[in-house]
């Protein structure tokens, strides 16, 4: 894997709506964020755009969350550094639909 | 020989239902987007092959979906619905001011002329159009720069712009409804709109002659008469023969004064049908019983048509988008159920047969006939 690509692993509806596998490999230039790395996901999957996070104002959707190294990332902030195992790809980024609906 | 193809929308994917015109034996292509709210499929009336469908998610919300193919194969489209204004308020449950949120498409109308123009009604309440097959989208503003905008308030399934009817005599005129907003029309083709609300009554409404505040389900119009509509209200069923000017109540009958869907018959355009709903808060029909309602007079005069429809122990619901009918020489009538039986009638209503019987529930019904 080449520096500034990043492994994300998507929930299954989400791999539908794309047509890719669980897991996508995007590169990221730059600092590597919760944003970054949404906003590589949304230029090579366009059709992802609203879907992990509002067109507008860009928040997450209330029943999306981050999870990375055994961490909930979804309450941090989206500018804060992912850890150095996702930056390096040794660890996926997961965007996972939460468990929700009763 | 003519065909049907029926488009069903459901809580958990899309079904496509396909016969020849017999409308006897069936055959069930789906689901869809297996696993998301279909809120909606329509196709072009001038492209049946054009489809578009609503797709959306709790999760992950909106989606706009596209086919060009009869719905063998689909193209996610654009879903960005942003208010092209500031959304400013509308009336929240408890009276206090709410922000415009969007939530979900329920509703998208292709046009009468041009495959690529179609219209999506939206929650919180506003209607959008796209020039360009759903590639792009741009709110008509003026209908909730109508003015009486901050005093719209939700009904329990939420400020649903949920119906639009468009006038085949006259482009520019486009009839919607809003729970629990009421009805609008405009002349001018979208630029304005005018509430289109006197002579509805709505029991426990303060004022009864508001401008706005009517629970309106849904409308029907037999492309003939343009200015006759038919509304199935919250409560009564009603009737307007000016263009929605002025309403007067035509229930008769009817065993109930509550239901959601409405429609006129293909080829009779003073044969109506609705589906009688206990009110309120049961949402199933009354004494168990499913029976479509005809009225071959316009209204007030109605017969129950159940043969081939449960007559004890069922307690299903109709959705305000779940009937239509195709426009075969027998007019065909169709309805969905919240319990996933998709009903057809191939003989404009006396005689029915379950299509399908336990699909999830059918949140809306369409029909396409083709040669």
């Amino acid at each position: 894997m080449s520096a500034g690509e990043i492994r994300v692993v998507l929930p299954s509806p989400l791999q539908s709506l794309a047509q890719v596998p669980r897991e996508i490999t995007v590169t990221v230039t730059g600092k590597v964020t919760v944003r970054t790395v949404v906003d590589a996901i949304e230029a090579r999957h366009p059709m992802l755009r609203g879907t992990i996070r509002d067109h507008v104002t860009k928040e997450r959707r209330a029943f999306v969350r981050f999870f990375a190294c055994q961490q909930d990332l979804s309450l941090e902030s989206p500018d804060a550094p992912l850890p150095a195992s996702v930056v390096d790809g040794r660890e996926p980024l997961l965007v996972v639909g939460a468990m929700a609906g009763g | 020989m003519s065909r049907v193809r029926v488009l069903v929308g459901t809580r958990k994917g899309a079904f496509i239902l396909e016969s020849d015109g017999k409308r006897e034996s069936w055959t069930v292509n789906g689901p869809h987007f297996p696993g998301w709210e279909m809120y909606h499929i329509k196709g072009s009336p001038v492209d049946p092959n054009r489809l578009y469908a609503s797709q959306s998610s709790g999760w992950f919300g909106q989606i706009i979906q596209r086919s060009d193919d009869g719905g063998v194969s689909w193209r996610p489209m654009d879903n960005t619905f942003t208010y092209a204004t500031q959304p400013g308020t509308h009336m929240w449950y408890d009276g206090t001011p709410h922000p415009w949120e969007f939530k979900r498409v329920w509703h998208l109308e292709p046009s009468l002329t041009n495959p690529d123009h179609v219209y999506a009604g939206v929650e919180d309440a506003a209607i959008f159009e796209s020039f360009d097959g759903g590639a792009s989208w741009g709110e008509l503003v003026g209908l909730r720069g109508h003015g009486s905008g901050s005093q719209w308030q939700p009904g329990a399934g939420g400020l649903c712009l949920h119906t639009i009817v468009l006038d085949p005599s006259n482009a520019k005129r486009l009839f919607i409804a809003i729970s629990a907003a009421g009805a609008f029309r405009t002349d001018d083709g979208g630029t304005t709109w005018t509430p289109i609300n006197k002579g509805l009554r709505s029991g426990q409404i303060p004022d009864e002659d508001a401008e706005v505040g009517h629970c309106v389900h849904r409308i029907a119009m037999h492309p003939s008469r343009p200015n006759t509509l038919f509304m199935q209200k919250h409560w009564d069923v009603m009737r307007s023969d000016d263009g929605g000017d002025h309403w007067h109540e035509i229930s008769g009958n009817l065993p109930s004064d509550f239901g959601f869907p409405i429609d006129v018959h293909a080829h009779e355009p003073e044969t109506i049908y609705v589906v009688p709903i206990t009110s309120d808060a049961h949402h199933f029909p009354p004494e168990g019983k499913l029976r479509v309602y005809r009225s071959r007079t316009g209204g007030n005069e109605w017969e129950p048509l159940t043969k081939g429809l449960p007559q004890q122990d069922c307690y299903v619901n109709i959705l305000r988008d779940a009937m239509a009918v195709d426009r075969l020489d027998s007019c065909g009538i169709y309805f969905g159920t919240t319990g996933g039986q998709v009903y057809v009638s191939s003989d404009a209503g006396d005689h029915w047969q379950a299509i399908v019987h336990d699909l999830p529930p059918v949140l809306s019904v369409e029909v396409q006939t083709l040669t």
